[in-house]
């Protein structure tokens, strides 16, 4: 599936050029500073309406943004005070969470028993976000042969690291995991939960990556890994709160019930949907970085950092490049 | 005390905002931008979010700036782009 | 416009400045890479407001003590802690997303100035 949607993004974005020897790229670096120069050219042809263009544009993005601020300021200007407990958002609904929150959802973390128990529905749904952000980054990162020419996105060894990073690493990567461990697994008593633990853990694990290389992260942790664990994660996620909504949303006896409050194994559902989350946000943020890593691996034009200079080192070269 | 803090936080929130936006190099851009994340972690312990303190200090000036960076070595304005370029081949 | 209501709720009206500033970034810079960063300055900005109007002076985080209960009066508001808690991950994945576009279009486009990115693609097209 991902590679049929690959593919169809790499046809279509390498269609205008269909063979891309070496002649063809030279041909098309003429071809683009041509096209620069004439665009140059054509700017210096009508300078003042260019630059009556982007002063006016200026000075309406300036007067849209002041606008904005003042409005939003006129609005703060009328609000409750701050911190006053006159705002019309302390209402019933957050005194019926706060008193009621411990004996129905079992956590005594009020913030965690209210986004996983009285509003998970909507985190399953930022969960499934993060997952849609990471396959969305996945698509537009990892456009290099899978299948044909492996050799060259995989480098030979990796680079060796700094002694400092490696040390650094080597103190800090179990301290980190365990401290990401700890939040998602103390998430309902006190502050955390899955989404910071997650992040905790997904930092430690790009730590690792960055001191001991691609291929010790990738035994710890692959990408396929990491896609598997957020699916099964997800998936469990949804299987346990459908079934929660099933046999009695609202607190009906649900089969789970919250515990004492306080004890590590409580608030029923609570736990269990921590670790879920913290999988999915863990495998994302670990995902996003190695994914941004490795895209980078095959080589790529001089590496110089201009601004404005279009090069036949571009990605749409790179399939030829490969080939010939 | 507490209110003190929390203006002071709150202006230096704002000027570092106009720092990041002043900066000359991307990457320098970057950088203070992460610290924009430590000066909300710092107003959400105010603000009497430890939750949202945890989560910002991970996401924000962890992982966030950090995706930054990357991106940055990828399109090669860090520093010549030596380091970007050279272990691939 | 009442200012000294306004410095009252100075965490709401820096909150509304940083999202100006952020919206200016957003629109005056050409650079791919700053409007980003304008766009998160503009996720914070909302992250603050919100968490802002859920404060109460004097109140405590809402963490229960299981042995003794405390009333509801005893706590700050969980909702708005609740609603920005899964913001900051979903905007960190929202600004993955850009920054993975803004690296594809640099592959093809070698450039971050979004103005050369329309020119470029423009003349591709025709």
């Amino acid at each position: 599936m991902r590679n049929d949607l690959d593919q169809d993004l790499r046809a279509s974005l390498e269609e205008p050029v269909p063979s891309a020897s070496p002649l063809d790229q030279a041909h098309l670096l003429q071809h683009r500073s041509a096209v620069l120069r004439e665009e140059n050219d054509l700017s210096r042809m009508e300078p003042d309406a260019l630059r009556r263009l982007r002063i006016l544009y200026r000075v309406l993005s300036v007067l849209v943004a002041c606008g904005i601020v003042g409005t939003l300021l006129w609005g703060v200007a009328d609000l409750p005070a701050f911190g006053g407990g006159a705002n019309p958002t302390e209402n019933e609904v957050m005194d019926r969470y706060l008193s009621e929150g411990m004996r129905e959802g079992g956590a005594t973390n009020l913030v965690a028993n209210m986004i996983l128990d009285y509003r998970a529905f909507d985190t399953l749904g930022e969960s499934h976000v993060l997952f849609t952000a990471a396959c969305a980054v996945l698509l537009l990162l990892s456009r290099e042969p899978e299948r044909g020419d492996l050799s060259r996105s995989v480098p030979e060894a990796d680079a060796p690291a700094d002694p400092v990073l490696v040390f650094t690493a080597r103190v800090l990567c179990p301290a980190l995991l365990l401290f990401g461990l700890y939040v998602v697994l103390n998430g309902h008593l006190g502050p955390g939960g899955g989404f910071s633990g997650g992040t905790v853990m997904g930092a430690a694990l790009i730590l690792y990556r960055c001191a001991f290389g691609r291929r010790r992260a990738s035994a710890f942790l692959s990408l396929r890994g990491c896609r598997t664990l957020t699916g099964a994660a997800l998936a469990f996620y949804a299987l346990s709160k459908a079934w929660s909504f099933f046999t009695g949303a609202n607190h009906l006896p649900s089969g789970i019930g919250p515990g004492t409050p306080g004890a590590i194994l409580s608030a029923g559902l609570i736990l269990p949907l921590n670790i879920a989350v913290g999988c999915v946000v863990c495998c994302t943020m670990y995902g996003f970085f190695a994914l941004f890593e490795e895209s980078g691996i095959l080589p790529e034009g001089d590496g110089s950092s201009g601004r404005s200079r279009p090069e036949p080192g571009s990605s749409r070269f790179r399939k030829g490049g490969a080939e010939a | 005390m507490t209110d003190a803090m929390m203006t002071g936080l709150l202006i230096l929130l704002l000027v570092n905002a106009v720092l990041v936006v002043c900066a000359r190099s991307l990457l320098a851009a970057c950088l203070i931008f992460m610290v924009q994340s430590l000066i909300m972690v710092l107003i959400w312990i105010l603000l009497r979010a430890p939750d949202l303190a945890v989560t910002e200090a991970a996401v924000g000036s962890g992982i966030s700036s950090l995706l930054f960076f990357l991106a940055l070595k990828r399109i090669r304005a860090l520093g010549g782009g030596k380091e970007g370029g050279d272990h691939a081949k | 416009m009442n200012l000294s209501m306004l410095w009252e709720n100075r965490p709401q009206a820096a909150a509304v400045i940083l999202f100006g500033i952020g919206l200016a970034t957003l629109l005056l810079n050409q650079n791919l890479i700053r409007k980003i960063i304008g766009f998160s300055f503009m996720d914070s900005a909302v992250f603050l407001f919100l968490a802002s109007e859920g404060y109460i002076a004097g109140r405590a985080a809402p963490i229960q003590n299981p042995a003794s209960p405390l009333p509801a009066s005893a706590f700050v508001n969980p909702i708005p802690a609740g609603l920005v808690l899964t913001g900051i991950v979903v905007s960190v994945s929202v600004t993955a997303l850009m920054l993975a576009l803004t690296v594809r279009l640099w592959q093809r486009y070698h450039t971050l100035n979004l103005d050369e990115i329309i020119r470029l693609a423009r003349r591709e097209e025709e």
